[in-house]
């Protein structure tokens, strides 16, 4: 499974790309490989504030439903419309079309929460 | 994997939507040994068959398979089953998850004499294959003429040379065969099928899959459209139960609940939008609460819509009627439509 070197990662199998006091955040390639095919994603509005570790949406594949945690906290300033009619790019692009949201970050430090590829890939292929 | 019904069970080999894709446009192979099997012997199987399942038993021809309903009294589902009449036997499929509760079921309505149950759940496996191909697909490995043989007939024959029950049942809404073997020569059957060749995209399938596919076709889970509280008039099923037989576990309350005609009743319904109907999420009809989904899925073979069945007030159950899905808070609209949400062509 890809763990990109450049991201950070949550035990929730969310990663992170910082971008000064904003972040783009997805879920992992361990992520899509076990939810399966993915058919729905339910994302928090525009201008929403979430609370880092907290339930933001949720992502389903056919046969189940995931609950979606942040993995910062801050405010949603985008979310990925094109999973709407292309749920699937989750699957295809974890890393890349099939990103979920844009923060604007209110708590940077908690980047210091997070783990590193490494750590991460750890836990994930446990 | 999951653990079901006691059996390690893939969800999922390729993934969901590739393997019912192959089912579908070519063939899926599935593993289906977790069902139960029972053997049933003696001169007086069919008619006491008659006096504890919902469907006629002993009109069935030679080798003939018909599906049935084990009722308890109050007319709600003990389980829905497969009868194959056999030779000099008869094979009765039960749910996997019901199996210790129907053989239960069946010895205490055992008679003195005239019938032999043996159980071979977890002895026999069951292999099937289904899709449009799998004539072509099987027919290589099997000794008796797969095109000849009617959709749910059977034949005693030989599958890779062991001895089979090969009928031409399924649980996908295509064409297919059911291929019943010992379970010491299962992984043999299977392989073989499998890694055959000329069965060009056979892909193995899963529970997934194989639960996209039947509720694609309308038929019922059990646990799901048919419970011991959910009967078989409210299930749909009323085809199967026929009323011209004395008597039977549940007649009185199956008439009557048909009589008065004011059951909740399951109901096929499609999604408008894109979020998916779930087991257990609530239905609304003019704004008030209606009933509860029971399954629901994409379903790839329905316009790649949402499609859901759902136990609904007998006013809210009309063909075209428009309904609310509570998802998470939110009111989601859908429409009553016929089942099954999908046929083959041909």
């Amino acid at each position: 499974m890809a763990v990109p070197e450049d991201l950070l990662y949550s035990k929730e199998h969310e990663w992170v790309r910082l971008d000064g006091h904003s972040a783009t955040i997805g879920v992992t390639d361990y992520a899509q490989h076990a939810l399966g095919d993915i058919v729905y994603v339910e994302l928090p509005r525009v201008g929403t504030k979430i609370e880092q570790f907290g339930n933001v949406g949720v992502i389903e594949s056919v046969k189940a439903v995931s609950d979606l945690f942040t993995p910062m906290s801050g405010e949603v300033v985008a979310i990925n419309d094109g999973l709407e009619n292309d749920p699937a790019a989750v699957n295809r692009e974890p890393y890349g079309a099939g990103w979920l949201l844009k923060l604007r970050l209110s708590k940077p430090d908690e980047r210091n929460n997070l783990l590193g590829p490494s750590e991460y890939d750890k836990i994930a292929s446990e | 994997m999951v653990e079901y019904a006691g059996f390690e069970m893939p969800v999922q080999y390729a993934g969901i939507l590739k393997e019912h894709d192959a089912v579908r446009k070519r063939a899926g192979l599935f593993d289906l040994s977790h069902m139960g099997q029972f053997v049933l012997t003696g001169d007086l199987v069919a008619p006491w068959s008659d006096e504890l399942a919902i469907n006629a038993v002993a009109t069935m021809k030679p080798m003939q398979a018909r599906y049935n309903i084990f009722c308890n009294d109050a007319g709600g589902a003990h389980d829905d089953t497969i009868f194959y009449r056999l030779d000099s036997r008869w094979l009765l499929v039960v749910n996997a998850a019901n199996a210790e509760k129907m053989w239960a079921h069946l010895n205490a309505h055992l008679p003195a004499s005239g019938v032999v149950l043996e159980n071979r759940h977890g002895r026999n496996a069951l292999i099937a294959i289904q899709g449009p191909r799998s004539v072509e697909y099987l027919q290589p490995h099997v000794d008796v003429d797969l095109a000849a043989m009617r959709y749910y007939f059977s034949a005693e024959g030989r599958v890779q040379g062991v001895p089979a029950v090969i009928a031409r049942t399924g649980y996908t809404g295509e064409d297919g065969f059911e291929l019943f073997v010992d379970g010491s020569h299962a992984s043999r059957v299977w392989n073989a099928l499998l890694n055959d060749p000329a069965a060009e995209g056979l892909e193995p399938c899963g529970l997934g899959a194989r639960d996209v596919l039947r509720l694609e076709a309308g038929m019922p889970l059990y646990g799901h459209e048919l419970t011991e509280t959910i009967t078989p008039v409210q299930a749909g099923q009323t085809w199967a139960l026929k009323l011209n037989k004395p008597n039977f576990i549940g007649k009185a309350a199956l008439e009557a609940q048909l009589a008065r005609d004011e059951y909740s009743r399951v109901v096929g319904i499609v999604m408008d939008g894109r979020a998916p109907a779930r087991e257990g999420y609530r239905v609304t009809f003019e704004g008030r609460d209606a009933g509860e989904v029971r399954s629901g899925s994409l379903a790839p073979s329905v316009e790649n819509k949402n499609v859901a069945t759902a136990l609904v007030a007998k006013a809210a159950a009309t063909p075209g009627t428009r309904l609310g899905v509570e998802i998470r808070g939110t009111v989601h609209e859908a429409t009553v439509v016929p089942l099954p949400f999908y046929k083959r062509s041909q």
